[in-house]
């Protein structure tokens, strides 16, 4: 006999399943035609606006002016960027050429513990790389790191999210294949395919309940 | 209602629901458009089917490597810095999270959705022991508000109305204007909840799923409170319990796909959050420490018979709830504990005891609404049957099992028997139902039928007797 | 959907103990309307019930000895047609768990595949041609939920209704919602069960509807039961009762 919860709770797991020689049955969904390229950003966009995404696919060339159109349609006064991830940069150059009646941009500074105010309180947007998208179901893959955050997709208001169109998968499967999470799965992990929303009440559907009101995409192409 | 009871009346809970005409609205019209949601979601059949196989064979697949996938899920979270805690019963569960706490010297918890903190009654437990806890997911905001319990496993506060919810947010939130606009309403919570993201010192969740293969604990949401509480607090706490593992990542998206799809008719939740380790050293945010408490509490005892085992296939997407005929009718509340509804029937029995809730599983007519469309194909109308049996089965295995034996009972079953295996009694019943049917007194279950129903008729000739009139052999 | 066999020379035929005992003349039609094909019917003296009372009620062994009796009783190859989707259901889906892990276990597969619900049988075996005499009426139908769920026969039922060209059919709104009967449930739950019926009863009468059709006596017991306490006028018959009418003008 033993002692401890754990080796309690152990001893009858394996009395009740004890190992099994033969491998068990793993049906396998049949392979779905993949997607071409405008078929997965059509898809992505048509899934993510119905769930009130924004999303904007314009050229890798000169999204930044759209971003500006964007942001100065909503006459914000703060926007947290990373400056290190190439979103960051691009940022920081366009908003050197022209800021006027833009966000200015606002920097993490130090950890959470020291931030925290200034995130919660006085932040209005931020904008972010992301890893990729999957065409089916419609989401944004989010793979946060050092230079870019946990917190900056979540607590402010609206949340600008920047995605190579290269990087749209067809499938979640394909996404974690391609990108080999098994060898290597970060902090955190995060798909979001829109802005926050509930239905808690009346199953009435209402967005930015606790994280972002609006989430706008722009797909790079 | 609804507080873990000690005097159990399901009866009394049943006839007070049905007599509440606001709760069988409530429930009529939120049931419905879940059925419809749900529906959009599943459109081609036999994708549907082939996924819904998947599904099961994922679920199985993990209960019979438990012990393996279990001791490999610690492994993996231990070298990803996230400790591991293992509870046999709620009651250690609870201690494990006040221990967590004092060494803090916390004493603000947010919370987020979890099944398995309700098991645990972890915000009474707490509470008592003077921290402050606060529920962040709407639903369970609204329902601690009110001093209740959840009513649906994924819409905690389904049974309450707009109406309800302007009156209790204007009395129980300090300074709320009075308003019946949801917009509104959603408003005043994420005010008072931001600060309590901001100062709460340890955020608990519950896990969906946890994956062996990577120690990841997975997180499935719409409104980012599950996050929040996650990622703000220094300390995230999850409680699972011990049957949510899957062995591999690629398990999860069939899972993540029936269980959104089932649940709550999408295709995927807004958010889908997935936890591998703490805060790293130069990453800004994030716990510093992250505690997985997995819970006993009943599940191995369950697991040791394959029948039975079934039940711990559960996703708790709460699709056999909003698809039950009865649940509709009569909420949440009346099945007097954690998990109502189908899935209730043949869970709360296993865990609780046979003799304090075996009469659950008389809540249903077996229609197998539930069976249809259980994502992981739980056969829970047999489970059900299995409880009736367990219920009068002297030599059972499930906890309080032949509470219900009764000699009566028994001989009319016996009686039952003997009519239906002897061609002669049979005859001669019919003959005499035929005759006499109609002066059956009016008591027991012909009164029961009787209370809505005129009384059944016997016909004069049974089909027996016809059949042997024209061109039938009658062998 | 299963493979159905050629027409044979001859069937069985399971009335089942409700049809036995309250509802003979929808077992009559539907025997008539099978021999009305030139299948010769046969009707073994010692049938009684299907076991599903007990067995749904934890009395399983009872069921089992129950069931044993229609074992034992239908035991050459011919079809066993049977005029309800719950006692079908119960022969043809339940039989095999029922008996998990008995001697004789391929026998009772055996005999559970030959097992067929009575509208599945005429629709896929003997193709039945009807033709409608009757006068023009407007009906509903009450799906009971094993034909639906288990034996998955709902569509054979309707399109033998559609046939009848003076017949309208008037779907109900919750068609795939349980009418509460559910064996001992009723009586059990009467309360649960009242509500139910009492919701299925109005959906019946919002159709507008004279008459409620269905394959199942233990549904149409329960709702006409209710529909005559409550002094509504509509009528419920077995979809076989009404066939044999309405092809006799």
């Amino acid at each position: 006999m033993s002692d401890t919860a754990r080796d309690r709770i152990f001893d009858r797991l394996r009395k009740a399943v004890p190992p099994a020689a033969k491998e068990f049955p793993s049906p396998e969904l049949p392979p779905k035609t993949p997607l071409n390229h405008e078929e997965k950003v059509e898809k992505l966009k048509r899934l993510m606006e119905a769930v009130r995404s924004e999303v904007h696919v314009v050229p890798a060339a000169t999204w930044t002016d759209e971003l500006k159109t964007v942001l100065r349609k909503r006459n914000l006064k703060t926007l947290l960027y990373a400056p290190e991830t190439y979103v960051g940069k691009a940022v920081t150059k366009a908003w050197q050429e022209d800021r006027e009646g833009l966000p200015s941009l606002t920097l993490y500074e130090g950890e959470i513990e020291t931030f925290k105010e200034t995130l919660f309180y006085r932040t209005d947007a931020a904008i972010t790389t992301t890893r990729g998208a999957i065409a089916d179901p419609g989401t944004l893959i989010l793979w946060p790191d050092e230079t870019e955050p946990r917190l900056m997709s979540l607590i402010p208001p609206i949340h600008i999210a920047v995605l190579e169109a290269g990087r749209i998968y067809n499938t979640f499967d394909e996404a974690m294949q391609a990108g080999q999470w098994i060898s290597g799965m970060p902090t955190n992990a995060v798909l979001i395919s829109g802005p926050s929303k509930t239905a808690d009440i009346e199953l009435t559907l209402a967005f930015g309940v606790h994280g972002p009101r609006e989430l706008i995409v722009f797909v790079l192409e | 209602m609804a507080e873990h009871q000690q005097n159990f009346d399901f009866q009394k809970n049943v006839v007070a629901a049905l007599n509440d005409p606001q709760l069988r609205a409530n429930f009529d019209f939120a049931m419905g458009s879940m059925i419809l949601k749900r529906k959009a979601v599943f459109t081609d059949e036999i994708e549907t089917e082939q996924l819904r196989a998947v599904g099961n064979a994922i679920r199985q697949r993990a209960l019979r490597k438990l012990p393996e996938l279990l001791e490999r899920l610690e492994r993996k979270c231990t070298e990803n810095g996230i400790h591991v805690h293992w509870a046999e019963t709620t009651g250690e569960a609870n201690r494990i999270v006040l221990e967590i706490m004092q060494s803090h010297n916390a004493t603000r918890m947010v919370k987020g959705k979890s099944m398995v903190s309700e098991e645990m009654h972890l915000n009474r437990f707490l509470e008592e022991h003077n921290f402050e806890v606060m529920e962040t997911d709407l639903g369970e905001f609204i329902i601690q508000l009110a001093g209740e319990t959840p009513s649906h496993i994924i819409v905690p506060a389904i049974h309450k109305n707009k109406d309800q919810i302007s009156r209790l947010f204007h009395e129980k939130i300090p300074g709320a204007p009075y308003t019946e606009k949801v917009e509104e309403l959603n408003a005043l919570a994420r005010k008072t909840l931001r600060d309590k993201f901001y100062e709460g010192d340890v955020g608990l969740s519950g896990v969906n799923m946890a994956v062996a293969e990577t120690g990841t604990l997975c997180l499935v949401e719409n409104e980012g409170n599950g996050r929040m509480c996650t990622t703000v607090p220094p300390v995230h706490i999850a409680v699972m319990g011990l049957e949510k593992v899957v062995e591999k990542l690629s398990d999860v998206p069939p899972l993540l796909r029936l269980l959104t799809g089932s649940a709550t008719g999408q295709l995927i939740t807004t958010y889908f959050n997935m936890i591998t380790s703490p805060r790293k050293p130069g990453e800004k945010d994030g716990p510093k420490e992250i505690h997985l408490i997995l819970l006993d509490n009943g599940r191995s005892r369950i697991l040791a018979e394959p029948q039975l085992r079934q039940t711990l296939q559960c996703i708790r997407c709460g699709t056999c709830l909003n698809h039950c005929p009865v649940y509709t009718r009569i909420g949440g509340h009346a099945y007097g504990f954690v998990y109502p509804g189908p899935i209730g029937e043949i869970l709360t029995p296993q865990i609780e005891g046979l003799h304090r809730t075996g009469v659950l599983a008389t809540a249903s007519s077996l229609c197998d609404a539930c069976g249809e469309v259980c994502p992981v194909k739980i056969p829970i109308p047999e489970l059900i049957r299995r409880m009736r049996d367990e219920n009068y089965d002297l030599t059972g295995v499930v906890p309080g099992h032949g509470h219900k034996w009764n000699l009566p009972e028994v001989l009319v079953w016996k009686g039952w028997e003997l009519v239906n295996r002897v061609p002669l009694l049979n005859l001669l019943s019919m003959k005499m139902a035929g005759l006499f049917g109609k002066y059956l007194p009016r008591i027991g279950p012909l009164k029961a039928w009787t209370s809505v129903r005129t009384r059944p008729r016997f016909a004069k000739k049974s089909l027996h007797e016809q059949v042997q009139m024209e061109g039938v052999e009658y062998e | 959907m299963r493979n159905y066999p050629e027409k044979p020379e001859k069937v069985y035929f399971f009335g089942t103990c409700l049809v036995d005992m309250a509802y003979p003349d929808a077992g009559m039609a539907a025997i008539r309307l099978i021999q009305r094909e030139g299948v010769q019917v046969v009707f073994p003296r010692s049938q009684s019930c299907c076991g599903q009372p007990a067995y749904n009620s934890g009395f399983r062994k009872e069921a089992r000895a129950v069931a044993r009796k229609q074992l034992d009783t239908f035991t050459k190859p011919y079809p066993i047609v049977v005029p309800s989707g719950s006692c079908a259901g119960m022969m043809r889906k339940h039989y095999p768990l029922l008996f998990a892990g008995a001697d004789d276990h391929d026998r009772i597969t055996a005999f559970a595949d030959r097992v067929f619900e009575w509208t599945e049988f005429m629709v896929h075996v003997l193709r039945v041609k009807l033709e409608d005499r009757g006068e023009p009426m407007r009906v509903t139908w009450h799906s009971s939920c094993h034909a639906m769920r288990e034996m998955n026969v709902i569509r054979e039922s309707k399109a033998l209704l559609r046939q009848l060209q003076n017949v309208e059919l008037v779907e109900l709104e919750k068609e795939h919602q349980c009418c509460g009967f559910g064996g001992t449930f009723s009586v059990k739950q009467p309360e649960i069960s009242a509500a139910m019926v009492a919701d299925k009863v109005a959906d019946i009468r919002q159709t507008g509807a004279g008459e409620v059709i269905s394959g199942d006596c233990g549904c149409l017991m329960n709702i006409t039961g209710t529909m005559e306490k409550g002094n509504v006028p509509v009528n419920g018959r077995h979809i076989a009762e009404f066939i044999w009418e309405r092809i006799n003008g």
